[in-house]
């Protein structure tokens, strides 16, 4: 494995943001040292493009302000960040689909004490855009009033997708789909993967740098790809499209059961073992219904996390779809661009010659609509039959 | 039917075919009735073949001193075995003046030599087979109301069918129990305030009509349905599954053998040739937009809306209405 030299080095194709949170740990080292600290705040919001990295840029600088080298990526405190162990950082990774005003509530008051480690206290808000209203509003005050050594780092897609009110009191670390070369340099110097895989998988996922590790790595993964990709020229007739959104449902539901199945399975192992599970005496009956509560908890926020990592996935097929008809559409109006499903390029010539521009935006916006309402929790198989026949039909 | 029988016209000779234990048991009764009603001490023995041997049958059919009249009623008679057969074809060949002999055979291949020669001694024939199909279940509904001087919506029918099953018996007693609780033409209203236990089968009602165009009868299953508190997203999935048949059936995928059909349709085998029929006419956009209906009501139902009952209906109304749209 190659030496990480900095926290810094695991983000791709991102050197302005580096150097801009690079220069701001210093200035948070400036602070401690009672030398001003300007250029240097309380509340950072994160934003860009799916699979640019914005929570990987905000646990680096996360790692940065909290190591005493500015994130040198191989000390303690470096490591107890990355691995989610260090006392003075909250990470809140939102597993429902929505995030609520009382353990948003409870997050404020966790962030206001002082930092164990005589730094600073920093909350790694991932996916903040799943804050309910009530629970923005508990942020809002958070963000106004801030406790004098606590850190807040948001992230969300854009910057639209957080309240006004709070995103005007954060300083924006905008983050870039990185280039294809980017990704390439990356996949090939880091992970040592053959360079002709690597830009294979660069090109595929658009930028994406963790779908190109996922490509590049895991051979299932290129087959799902392939599958979906497949279905295009394939909707020969209606039968055709109850088959293929067929298909997409049970890849779905095996990949995601695939994913939470055996974290499932250890993590109720690990709470019974904590119940005291097979112990008797005193005290051990109180200790089995209180276990039985907290298994049901547990097992709510597992459906949960499973319900989440599904949509994913049908995120996941849903925009490779969608990439293939973006190309269809480059083709149909011959923009000179790379073409991510270039390796479709029978299917893609053969869909742009059949139809027309419009029905192909007709067609990306049915794919579109259909993320929609799996996510407003239509049953994704009825979702994806209206979307396959759409399609079909153009 | 036999009900306005007197006893004058009481055939000598009746055999009952078929396999309907509840159609037969009304055939002999009304026979019976029949025969009594002319003389009320008239002696009746109904046998079984477990209860008689030859000498019984040869007692029974012989020729009374007094010239008393009897109905000999011999139910399953397939099951004879051959000694007492032979005392009945016998007996066919050479009948008495004042007896009435009444016998039922299952219909099959078993003990068919008798019931040929009942025939050909000139028996009057009554079929009491059991129906087969939907439509012979509800013509028996409709008939039971007309029986008791009453009516029954077609609608309704059907309701008493998917809530009942197809338990002859049971369907009767269900009719019996409905003439003597309700007045007046009886409708799905009716029908589901007395069978609300087991309504399930009514969202694939409320689906097949609507594939089939048939509005009227969809909206009024729905209101139904809805009536007696069937969950909306299972309306749905039953909408949802219907459209996807007719996906399959319309434009079956290439070189799809029959079986894996069936599968991708999610119907039995059986069921394929009924949603052909269903398909036809249906264009490929009309079928596009139904699956498009079905994925917006969906998302109503689960909150996007407020009134997933109106969201039902404008479902039912568009899916019935979509079979021939061309864009
Ligand atoms: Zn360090």
């Amino acid at each position: 494995m190659l030496v990480v030299m900095s926290v810094f080095d695991d983000l791709v194709g991102q050197d302005t943001v580096i150097e801009q949170l690079r220069s701001a740990a210093r200035a948070a080292d400036g602070l401690l040292a009672g030398s001003g600290g300007a250029g240097m705040t309380h509340a950072w919001l994160f934003t860009g493009p799916p699979g640019s990295g914005r929570s990987e840029a905000a646990r680096a600088f996360a790692a940065a302000l909290q190591c005493p080298d500015g994130g040198c990526g191989h000390c303690s405190s470096c490591h107890q960040v990355f691995s989610g162990t260090h006392p003075d950082l909250l990470y809140v990774r939102p597993s429902g689909l929505s995030f609520g005003v009382d353990k948003t509530r409870d997050l404020v008051l966790r962030s206001a004490s002082r930092p164990t480690g005589g730094r600073f206290r920093v909350v790694l808000f991932e996916d903040a855009d799943r804050a309910t209203e009530a629970a923005s509003n508990a942020l809002l005050k958070a963000v106004e009033e801030p406790s004098p050594r606590t850190i807040w780092l948001l992230c969300t897609p854009t910057a639209e997708d957080l309240l006004v009110t709070i995103r005007s009191r954060c300083r924006l670390v905008t983050l870039r789909t990185p280039t294809t070369r980017a990704v390439v340099d990356a996949l090939v110097g880091r992970d040592g993967v053959a360079p002709d895989l690597a830009a294979e998988a660069a090109r595929a996922s658009a930028g994406h740098f963790e779908r190109a590790r996922a490509l590049a790595g895991d051979p299932a993964a290129r087959r799902r790809r392939e599958e979906v990709l497949a279905i295009p020229a394939r909707l020969d007739g209606l039968g055709a499209c109850v088959t293929a959104a067929a298909r997409l449902y049970e890849l779905a539901e095996a990949e995601a059961k695939e994913t939470t199945g055996a974290l499932d399975e250890q993590e109720k192992a690990d709470m019974r073992a904590a119940f005291g599970e097979g112990s008797t005496g005193k005290g051990v009956a109180k200790a089995v219904r209180g276990a039985a509560g907290a298994l049901k908890d547990l097992d709510d926020q597992q459906k949960r996390r499973a319900t989440r990592i599904k949509r994913d996935t049908y995120d996941l097929a849903l925009m490779d779809l969608v990439a293939f008809y973006r190309d269809v559409l480059a083709i149909q109006l011959g923009a000179r661009v790379e073409l991510p499903t270039a390796d479709r390029d029978a299917d893609l010539r053969g869909v742009a010659r059949s139809s027309t521009p419009e029905a192909t935006l007709r067609r990306i916006d049915a794919i579109m609509e259909c993320r929609r309402r799996i996510g407003a929790n239509v049953h994704p198989q009825i979702a994806m039959e209206a979307m396959t026949a759409a399609l079909y039909t153009g | 039917m036999l009900a306005s029988m007197d006893s004058a016209s009481v055939p000598p000779l009746t055999v009952i075919v078929g396999d309907e234990e509840l159609l037969v048991d009304r055939a002999v009764a009304s026979l019976v009735a029949a025969v009594r009603a002319d003389d009320p001490e008239v002696d009746v023995h109904d046998l079984v073949p477990s209860q008689v041997n030859a000498g019984k049958l040869v007692e029974v059919t012989s020729p009374s001193l007094f010239g008393e009249r009897r109905v000999v009623v011999l139910r399953s008679a397939q099951d004879l075995t051959k000694e007492p057969a032979g005392v009945v074809t016998g007996y066919l060949r050479d009948p008495a003046d004042d007896v009435v002999l009444v016998l039922s055979h299952a219909g099959g291949a078993k003990g068919r030599a008798l019931l040929e020669a009942a025939v050909k001694a000139g028996a009057h024939r009554v079929d009491c087979a059991k129906p087969t199909k939907a439509a012979e279940r509800t013509r028996f509904i409709k008939d039971e109301f007309s029986r008791a001087g009453r009516q029954i919506t077609p609608d309704a029918a059907q309701a008493l069918l998917d809530a009942v099953g197809n338990d002859l018996r049971e369907i009767a007693a269900a009719c019996t129990q409905l003439v003597a609780d309700t007045d007046g033409r009886v409708d799905a209203a009716a029908v589901a305030r007395y069978h609300t236990g087991r309504a399930e089968a009514s969202g694939f009602t409320v689906a097949d009509r609507a594939v089939e165009g048939r509005l009227p009868e969809a909206l009024e299953q729905l209101r139904w349905s809805l009536s007696v508190g069937m969950a909306p997203v299972l309306i749905n999935s039953a909408l949802a599954g219907a459209v996807r048949g007719i996906a399959v059936a319309a434009q079956p995928p290439r070189g799809m053998s029959e079986a894996e059909l069936a599968k991708r349709a999610k119907v039995p085998p059986w069921k394929l040739r009924s949603l052909r029929q269903q398909s036809r006419g249906w264009t490929p956009q009309g079928v596009a937009h139904a699956l498009r209906v079905v994925a917006e009501t969906d998302a109503l139902i689960k909150g996007a809306g407020r009134d997933p009952a109106y969201a039902l209906e404008r479902a039912v109304i568009e899916i019935a209405t979509a079979r021939t749209r061309r864009g």
